[in-house]
């Protein structure tokens, strides 16, 4: 098998007395789509968080490209090519498309904004990602729908070259067709061979595009399936606690 | 989509079927102003209504004046000149005000701190005899160290603003009145005697000066312009129609060589003609000396706002504290310092303000602030955070100018100011709430 890109081991992670992740193990492959589910307050945002430099771990390892790293903060995570597209969409609506692509990564020159710049490759990023959807790169992100408005999260996550996107429920609020749409722009990430950790509760979605399913039970991960030889009704089981961890690959 | 302005270098992509992207900068003049129809109709109306009410208002009180007072003027150059100084206070106060009001804060301390901030400047000018530059920096420190504190408070410990600048607004009037009679006399109230300071909101600029800063104003104007089209043609994305930039600076030249042609003509009291000679009479002529200071102001503020990354991260900050501090934004940082540069400035409207009165007493910018929020508000700032503009305050501070002039002009008790001015205000701010609910409502 391939390589991992990025690999956690005994992830361990507590708020007070309360022990959320309990050594969680999750590995996520270049050009792959592995899907993280689990039921709420499985743990499944504060392995995210982690790996988002948000919410350190408390312990265990994260090893990026084989070797070991440290994510103490949002900019090392970034500047491993780690990105987070939030379920609550980080955008600020008040700004326009291109302006919230480059948020807090402006290009300047002489400390003034090169706009033309920006407008370029947030177009060109969008262009790659086959967005047809979208009229002007400069509307204001308050004029869009939620499937454009995710789409145009995604875009700022892999604006700069990212190697490992993760996608925090990014079909939970939108109907049939951008469903669809926002499926069919996780697949492009994927062909470009970007590392994509998508989590969910649709198992459809999950089984649509995803090769990997990590399923997370009470802070373990308690199984690690190929998609191709795994069935609905074993992924709910486990993702409900009927099924034991006996039968996980670990 | 019309691509006949795509003048970037790249004329293959122009034709790739998946390029259907635009900038909103394509097409005719005609495409821009619909496009420019749609965003207003759509909600994004900035400051259109405040010069809307601007120039109704000037109509208005042209009239009104005209029918129940005509000994008194309110449409000619003595009072334009007159309006200008008395709204600068109020322009710069509520300039100040929009850097936190971006931020969804309010600073209600602004107005108190320009009093103390010029009640220091008085106090050391006049009681002991400081160089008056020096007690100038003095004065802008003390605002500094307010917008400070403020800051800590509200960035750094998590007060809302509100009730920070609501004990700050209370505690630094009595600050002002302890300095006022620190040194035992009854008399709060200080004459400021500083001819430069003076000279601010009494003197004019020579005739050639009122042309020379037109012709500056000019010059920065067409320098950025061509300066962001050469950087948006070497990026290689579509310009805008270059009609739109000679339009704007012809509108600049005509409004603005209008304006300084009426100024600099003599708006002194007309000579008393006796047999062949004049007598009495007096020259006053020119551009009020304030007007370049506030220019210069609006122009470092909106290149500030517009051009760099402190500019941004405002306004992000302001549409969603959330996003900007995910994106990396030091959050703390960026508030903080905005309440640093609203007291800052407002330590410039009290020098406006002072320099207009021409004495410093212990309730000095006691009620301009509430003014100066008003004027963002009416201008089209929102206090939902994130929209808005200094220009907007600017025009804003204006409209509330000239309801106070026009009132004042017609005679009427000052009540009645108050009330008029409330009920804008009141009107302003339904303006924008609906015009967000429209504009939100723009999603599908």
């Amino acid at each position: 098998m391939v390589q991992p890109i990025i690999e956690l081991t005994e992830i361990v992670k507590g708020f007070g007395p309360v022990s959320v992740l309990k050594g969680v193990n999750l590995r996520a492959y270049p050009g792959k789509v592995t899907a993280l589910v689990g039921d709420n307050g499985a743990g499944k945002s504060t392995l995210i968080k982690g790996l988002a430099g948000v919410q350190p771990y408390d312990s265990g390892t994260v090893t990026f490209d084989g070797r070991e790293v440290h994510l103490a903060s949002p900019r090392d995570a970034s500047a491993l090519g780690i990105e987070v597209v939030y379920q609550d969409l980080a955008l600020a609506d008040n700004l326009d498309i291109v302006q919230n692509m480059f948020l807090g990564r402006e290009e300047t020159e002489w400390g003034t904004f090169d706009e033309g710049v920006m407008e370029k490759q947030a177009s060109d990023t969008l262009r790659s990602l086959s967005v047809r959807t979208v009229k002007s790169v400069r509307q204001k992100v308050s004029s869009l729908s939620g499937g454009q408005r995710q789409t145009v999260a995604i875009a700022r996550a892999v604006l700069k070259n990212a190697r490992v996107v993760i996608l925090d429920e990014p079909t939970a609020a939108l109907g049939v067709a951008q469903t669809e749409q926002v499926l069919n722009l996780v697949k492009r990430l994927a062909e470009q061979g970007v590392a994509v950790i998508l989590i969910s509760h649709n198992l459809a979605d999950i089984f649509e595009v995803a090769d990997y399913i990590s399923v997370l039970y009470l802070g373990q991960m308690v199984a690690e399936l190929e998609t191709a030889k795994t069935t609905r009704d074993e992924v709910v089981g486990y993702i409900t606690g009927t099924k034991t961890p006996a039968g996980a690959q670990a | 989509m019309t691509s006949t302005q795509h003048d970037g270098t790249e004329t293959g992509h122009v034709m790739a079927p998946t390029d259907v992207i635009g900038s909103g900068q394509e097409g005719s003049l005609f495409d821009q102003v619909r496009a420019w129809t749609q965003r207003v109709r759509g909600g994004e109306m900035g400051a259109l209504p405040a010069i809307g009410g601007f120039v109704v208002l000037t109509i208005l009180f042209t009239v009104l004046v005209g029918i129940f007072r005509p000994a008194q003027y309110f449409f000619n150059v003595g009072n334009f000149a007159v309006l200008a100084q008395q709204a600068a206070p109020l322009v710069m106060l509520g300039m100040a005000l929009v850097f936190v009001i971006l931020l969804g804060e309010i600073d209600l301390s602004a107005g108190v701190t320009a009093g103390v901030s010029m009640g220091l400047f008085a106090v050391l000018v006049s009681r002991f005899g400081v160089n008056w530059i020096l007690a100038l920096v003095f004065a802008f420190a003390a605002g500094l160290v307010i917008g400070t504190l403020i800051g800590f408070f509200v960035a750094r410990v998590g007060i809302p603003s509100f009730v920070v600048t609501l004990g700050l607004f209370l505690g630094l009037q009595g600050v002002q009145l302890i300095l006022l009679t620190g040194t035992g006399s009854g008399n709060t109230s200080i004459p400021l005697q500083v001819p430069e300071v003076l000279a601010i909101q009494n003197a004019n600029l020579p005739i050639w000066g009122g042309w020379v800063m037109l012709v500056v104003a000019l010059a920065i104007s067409a320098a950025t312009s061509f300066w962001d089209r050469y950087r948006r043609t070497r990026a290689g994305v579509p310009n805008r129609t270059i009609s739109l930039v000679w339009a704007k600076l012809i509108i600049i030249a005509v409004v603005g060589g209008v304006a300084v042609f009426l100024l600099n003509q003599n708006r002194g009291r007309a000579a008393t003609q006796l047999g062949d000679q004049q007598i009495g009479g007096t020259t006053v002529e020119g551009v009020p000396m304030v007007v370049p200071f506030v220019l210069a102001i609006l122009w470092l503020g909106t290149f500030l706002l517009d051009r760099t990354k402190y500019g941004r991260y405002l306004y992000a900050i302001g549409g969603n504290a959330e996003a900007a501090r995910r994106s990396g934004v030091n959050v703390v940082l960026i508030r903080w310092v905005a309440f640093i540069i609203c007291s800052g400035l407002a330590v410039l409207a009290g020098l406006f303000l002072a320099s207009r009165v021409g004495t410093v007493d212990a309730t000095m910018g006691r009620d301009l602030v509430l003014s100066g929020v008003a004027a963002a508000v009416v201008g089209g700032v929102s206090l939902f955070g994130g929209r808005g503009r200094l220009m907007h305050a600017a025009v804003g501070a204006l409209v509330i100018a000239v309801i106070t002039n026009g009132l004042g002009l017609l005679g009427l008790p000052s009540g009645i100011n108050y009330a008029v001015t409330g009920g804008v205000l009141i009107l302003a701010a339904t303006v924008d709430a609906l015009s967000r609910r429209r504009s939100g409502g723009a999603r599908t």
